[in-house]
């Protein structure tokens, strides 16, 4: 039994320390044991019933090597202040001061429970002398900023930025009632800034009402609010300590229980999310589901399921997102708390703020039934979302998945059907004959070698577009040209060559994907080569991470850079000019931004950069089969939006450069539906390299 | 002395332009064999068509109840019988005749020729066709001295087949003895649109070659420019990607805009008998060997997205 | 109600067309083959019924080599019960014998429609729906753009011109040439069709191609001369677009 006595009177100088349970009789000591029993059990029921909901998903890999990493971007907290460092900042003061005061805590509980109370061993016990004197000046100090850090947010709350709007892109105004996310918001920042104020002055009163004992003066807040509060005097301070002491616990007992059912729930699935997530995921997509099961969650990993949890709804997706900006029935972020509710609701989760999913929803098919078509069928895979998501979510793969249920049952985009059934029969999306495939070379003074009767030092994967289209095949006979005039040993795999299944694969034809692979290995097997190298940065990703090159394939913007570095091929003389877009699969998916930059540069060309470039880029609108679907619903094209970007830098940025054939025909149609092809021209890295062209050093 | 035999045909009461068109077509071929133009006439109440009919010199008329309306296998029945004397045979290559010609065919044994654009009968029995949507044009010759030939529309002028004369009517009484296996319920009217393509001054024209939906709206938007209508091919319509009543065609509409601008229309026969007498045809495709191009009035080759953006620059800076 | 739809390769209408040697006939050595649409078409309006009326569904695909295999997978992903590959290199056959192949393997089986295309873009003797009818006496109705399943009969719609349709009851058993279905065929996922694959349903009935017994025989083929009749405008898209609009204004629209 704890001796309720106040065993520091006034004036004496004691060894530094405080007792916990001052002055609280045994009815409130117990009264707090069962609180504190209470909370724990709410508390791990809520618990309970999340952890049951991921039990239901698939299972999955995890990259344990993954962890140092994570935790160190979980405690330097750069992927929250990434892009917004103001935020950034905050969130370091809020989760280092809530890790602090968990600490704190943790040490009076180890201190006087389990020494204590449970071994009986006080002897053992730490928590005072120059350990406790330490200890309370950390505690107030993180405090402080937790304070800080909470005012900041809360502010931000009031004065919210466009992304922590909850209008959806999808539905009309008044159709859904978002109220309970912002309640839930709040309600979160108020418990915790409750928690810490509480604290502070329960500790200011106790310092008052044991008469100031100097070692308190450590205490730097509680000393300063105490000598605010001396004129209570000892008894009126005490008096208000008992009262802020059940108010501070009260308040932290309940945010406990509250964790499982409220946004707090974040401080442990984000942990979870970041320690597991895998951004390789949107690079080589997971295998499909299995034979399909009746349980609707069974589409998603256990750790989708946390990642549903996991979102913050911070809107940094929905921000970035090129379907959303563009009118599209898409925003990451809205599916991702759309996929939540599903799956709470079919968890039988109803949390208190009401953000249930629609009635009946929950059978059917997620995708389709649930998640519209027409929001899985907007997504370009470009991964800004994934690449800006702090807590690391992973968006694209979770689409891909939808993507292939749609597929399965037949409910594909128009356009897209066509290209499949191209895809299925000729081998390409334009519908043309295989023998066609390298009718672009005709363009050219010579031969190009045939890869699969000699041997070649680099097998050119051409793809699609720079085959098929004029506009792409004109960067082609100019690569082709490089290429020569540098001496390269390559040669290409002619009609043999299938387009390489990025796209189909991200549109969610996972069968029609494994067809055109096998075919293409079976085509590479044929050849002899030491490298690839690949003019679609889409085939690129595929070839390195989903036929598993990796190591051999490059882009040839690489290859363009290594010959100008060796002076292989002499550039120079052009002036002007010239912005450069990153293509999101040279970009963020293959971190591949400074041998571009080198070439441009190289040409003489002088480049200015746009806001959104590098890891930032703004997609074409292209990638992931978007490129053969629909995209008249939409307000405007992603690729307009990205030219008067372009336009915006001023008049004096004349070449729009890209190194993407998609590229080359999307933005070569949008400065002209822009109305700026008079002002901006759309060139390749490969024409501008060609058009610099000096001289060729030989040998 | 070989006789024609012209299996005419009509609906709600009018012949059909083709009709004539075989008529005119079987004149030419009767002066070679110095034989007679046979005209069939089957339906009820349709005696009063026979005076049309006067570029034949004799016409065979079935006027029965039974006929009220097109029926596929009595048709084919009655025809069976009313050809028999005549050895070359001309059934327009519609809806209608590919019910009858195929089934006469089959069960006479009589060889039959489709997609006939031209008959020859100097050297044996031949005809000129268009196979391929149109892509491939054959010289075919039939064994022996009879033959049906399936003719598409537009070979030739219907103003020849017409003439004021009075034919030789005889009456013949339905020889089908046998009940007929299928009954017509009615005739259903195409349900009226927004846009009526048939009065419109301009129709900007989409075919395979836009390859999706969505692209139709830049061909929209050339077409409001120009006040007029866009329409499309077959397979557009077949899509869903344009409202049945924007079809023009064999299937579909026939039109005669003062301006018909094709977008990736290839200009299969069946598109053709829809729009051949617009006043001025302006036809775009990537493929030089389209057949759209032998029937527009100027073409150009190329990439029809490299164009609709172009066509929209200067029809606002105009 | 228990169908048979009959399926045809025609030549891939995307592929540049080249004659023989001879110059009677296309050069078939390259030429890639493709299901024709309108079978497509025919196939989908089966499907259609078999989900509305149930009963069985068969398709019997003309065979040549392996492009008939893939079209007979694919019907079977999307919901046949039996596919029948007949013969193996049988696609440039006269209609007549087409039709000869067809009936034969029709013998002995009980269905209560047989649908296929309403035509194929190299059927030069003939529709193949009308004349299967007619050698199987049995009713025959083309142009088919919609059927309904009824008891012993079927509603079909059958278009004439100008939008005008008719709708017939017709007597099981019966053909229909399909023009259109009532929804543009469906999409069946890749990993379906290779399901069909590995699932051997696929049969094959060994056929000799029968003696053509059409009577017409091409003499010669060729492709038509282009641009007869056409003033072809050269340059580029904007110099075309130019002139398109000066001709447009030259015509007499403002």
């Amino acid at each position: 039994m704890v001796p309720a006595t106040l065993i520091f009177a006034h004036g004496e100088e004691a060894v530094p320390g405080r007792e916990t349970f001052l002055n609280m009789g045994d009815g409130g000591v117990i009264a707090f044991y069962l609180l504190a029993l209470m909370a724990t059990l709410i508390f791990l029921s809520g618990f309970f019933f999340r952890v049951r909901k991921y039990g239901r998903g698939r299972g999955r890999p995890v990259d344990w090597k993954r962890f140092g990493p994570a935790l160190a971007e979980i405690t330097s907290q750069r992927t929250v202040a990434k892009r917004d460092r103001a935020v950034g900042v905050a969130h370091f003061f809020v989760f280092w001061g809530f890790m602090v005061l968990t600490i704190a805590t943790a040490i009076i509980a180890i201190d006087e429970d389990v020494l204590d109370l449970l071994l009986g061993r006080s002897d053992l016990q730490f928590w005072h002398g120059a350990f406790y004197q330490g200890y309370s000046l950390i505690v107030d100090l993180f405090s402080v900023g937790f304070i800080a850090g909470l005012v900041f947010l809360g502010w931000r709350r009031r004065n919210p930025p466009f992304k922590l709007g909850y209008e959806r892109v999808d539905r009309e105004e008044g159709s859904y009632d978002r109220k309970g996310y912002s309640i839930d918001d709040r309600a979160f920042l108020v418990v915790l800034l409750f928690i810490a104020i509480s604290g502070f002055l329960l500790e200011g009163f106790r310092i008052a009402a044991t008469n100031f004992p100097s070692f308190e003066t450590w205490s730097i807040a509680g000393w300063t609010i105490a000598q605010t509060v001396s004129f209570l005097g000892v008894d009126g301070a005490e008096t208000a300590r008992l009262v802020f002491w059940w108010t501070h616990a009260l308040a932290a007992l309940t945010f406990i229980a509250f964790i499982p059912y409220s946004k707090a729930m974040h401080i442990l699935t984000d942990v979870v999310d970041l320690l597991v997530t895998d951004q390789h995921s949107a690079r080589a997509l997971p295998d499909p589901v299995g034979a399909p099961s009746d349980d609707l969650l069974s589409l998603f990993t256990w750790k989708d399921l946390i990642d549903h949890d996991a979102c913050t709804k911070c809107g940094r997706c929905h921000d970035v997102c090129p379907a959303r900006a563009t009118g599209a029935p898409l925003s990451p972020r809205d599916l991702i708390l759309d996929l939540r509710e599903l799956a709470d609701a079919s968890s039988g989760i109803n949390l208190w703020y009401g953000p249930g999913a629609e009635p009946n929803s929950t059978t059917g098919t997620v995708a389709g039934d649930y998640i519209s078509a027409e929001t899985l069928w907007a997504c370009t895979t470009c991964m800004a979302c994934m690449e800006v998501c702090p807590v690391g979510i992973e968006h694209v793969p979770t689409i891909v998945q939808m993507r292939r249920q749609l597929v399965e049952v037949g409910n594909v985009e128009p356009g897209l059907q066509s290209a499949f059934q191209s895809l299925t029969r000729a081998g390409n999306s334009f519908g043309k004959s295989a023998k066609q495939r390298a009718r672009w070379t005709k363009g050219l003074d010579q031969n190009i070698k045939d890869a699969r009767s000699e041997p070649v030092e680099y097998l050119w994967f051409v793809g699609d577009h720079a085959s098929f289209d004029p506009r792409a095949a004109e960067v082609s006979l100019s690569v082709a040209r490089l290429l020569s005039y540098a001496e390269v040993d390559f040669g290409l795999l002619y009609e043999a060559e299938r387009n390489s299944g990025n796209d189909v694969r991200r549109a969610g034809e996972e069968g029609l994907f494994e067809m055109l692979k096998e075919q293409n290995l079976e085509a590479l097997a044929s050849a002899q080569y030491s490298q690839i190298i690949t003019t679609d940065p889409h085939s690129l990703n595929t070839l390195r991470y989903e036929y598993e090159l990796e190591g051999t394939v490059i882009h040839y913007t690489e290859l363009l850079d290594r010959l100008v570095a060796d002076g292989l091929l002499q550039v120079s003389g052009l002036s002007g000019i010239a912005t450069y877009h990153d293509p999101c699969y040279l970009g963020r998916y293959q971190d591949e931004y400074e041998a571009p930059r080198r070439l441009i540069q190289a040409t003489g060309l002088e480049l200015h950069e746009m806001g959104r470039c590098r890891e930032n880029s703004f997609c074409c609108g292209a990638g992931g089969g978007r490129i053969w679907m629909d995209d008249s619903d939409l307000e405007e094209r992603p690729s307009e939006n990205r030219i008067r970007e372009a336009v915006a830098l001023g008049d004096e940025v004349a070449y729009f450069v890209v190194a993407c054939p998609k590229d080359m025909v999307m933005y070569g149609d949008a400065v002209k539906t822009t109305g700026h092809e008079d002002r901006l021209q759309v060139v390749d890295v490969a024409q501008l390299v060609e058009q610099a062209m000096t001289g060729v050093s030989v040998g | 002395m070989s006789d024609v035999f012209v299996v005419t045909e009509h609906l709600q009461g009018e012949l059909t332009e083709t009709s004539f068109e075989l008529i005119a077509l079987a004149r030419d071929i009767a002066a070679q064999t110095g034989g007679r133009v046979v005209a069939g006439l089957v339906g009820s109440g349709v005696i009063g068509l026979a005076a049309e009919l006067g570029g034949a010199d004799r016409i065979v008329v079935v006027d029965d109840p039974a006929f009220e309306n097109f029926s596929p296998d009595g048709h084919a029945a009655v025809y069976a019988s009313l050809i028999e004397g005549s050895p070359i045979v001309l059934i327009p290559y519609t809806s209608m005749g590919m019910d009858v010609a195929s089934a006469l065919s089959t069960t006479s044994g009589i060889p039959l020729v489709s997609f006939c654009t031209s008959i020859s009968v100097d050297d044996g029995l031949g005809a000129t066709c268009q196979l391929y949507a149109g892509k491939i044009e054959a010289d075919v010759e039939v064994a022996g001295d009879r033959a049906i030939f399936a003719v598409l529309s537009g070979s030739t002028s219907a103003e020849d087949g017409r003439s004021g004369a009075a034919a030789e009517v005889t009456r013949v009484d339905n020889p089908v003895e046998s009940e007929l296996r299928s009954t017509c319920l009615g005739l259903t009217e195409p349900e009226g649109g927004d846009v009526d393509i048939t009065s419109e001054d301009v129709l900007v024209v989409v075919g395979r070659g836009i390859e999706s939906e969505d692209n139709i709206a830049e061909a929209q938007e050339v077409a409001d420019l120009l006040g007029g209508a866009v329409a499309g091919s077959r397979p557009i319509i077949d899509q869903g990607w344009l409202a049945k009543d924007r079809q023009v065609g064999k299937s579909g509409l026939t039109v005669k805009p003062k301006v018909y601008l094709t977008l990736g229309v290839s200009g299969a026969p069946e598109h053709v008998e829809g729009m051949k007498d617009a006043e001025t045809i302006i036809a775009v495709n990537t493929d030089p060997q389209a057949p759209i191009f032998a029937v527009a009035h100027y073409g150009w080759v190329g990439d029809i997205f490299d164009l609709l953006p172009e066509l929209v620059d200067k029809l606002e800076a105009d | 109600m228990d169908s048979v739809v009959l399926l045809r390769p025609v030549p891939d209408p995307v592929e540049e067309l080249e004659l023989n040697d001879d110059g009677n006939d296309l050069d078939r050595d390259y030429l890639g083959y493709v299901l024709n649409e309108f079978d497509d078409h025919a196939l989908e309006e089966a499907l259609l019924l078999k989900e509305a009326a149930g009963g069985t569904l068969t398709v019997l695909g003309l065979g040549s080599a392996d492009e008939m295999e893939q079209i007979l997978h694919t019907a079977l992903a999307k919901g046949a019960d039996e596919a029948i590959k007949l013969g193996d290199d049988l696609s440039h056959l006269s209609v007549s014998a087409q039709t000869e192949i067809f009936v034969s393997a029709l013998e002995g089986r009980s269905y209560d429609l047989i649908l296929t295309g309403v035509q194929a873009a190299d059927e030069l003797d003939g529709q193949l729906a009308v004349r299967v009818a007619a050698k199987l006496r049995i009713p025959h109705v083309s142009v088919v753009v919609g059927a309904d399943a009824g008891d012993g009969s079927v509603r079909v719609t059958k278009e004439f011109w100008g939008g005008i349709t008719a709708d017939y009851q017709v007597q099981t058993p019966t053909v229909l040439g399909i023009q259109a279905a009532r929804q543009a065929p469906r999409y069946v996922a890749v990993s379906l069709i290779r399901q069909a694959q590995q699932s051997g349903a696929l049969s094959e009935i060994d056929v000799d191609p029968p003696p053509d017994k059409s009577g017409v025989r091409v003499v010669s083929v060729r492709v038509p001369e282009t641009g007869v009749g056409a003033e072809m405008i050269g340059g580029d898209e904007e110099a075309a677009a130019e002139k398109i609009v000066e001709i447009i204004r030259a015509a007499g629209v403002k």
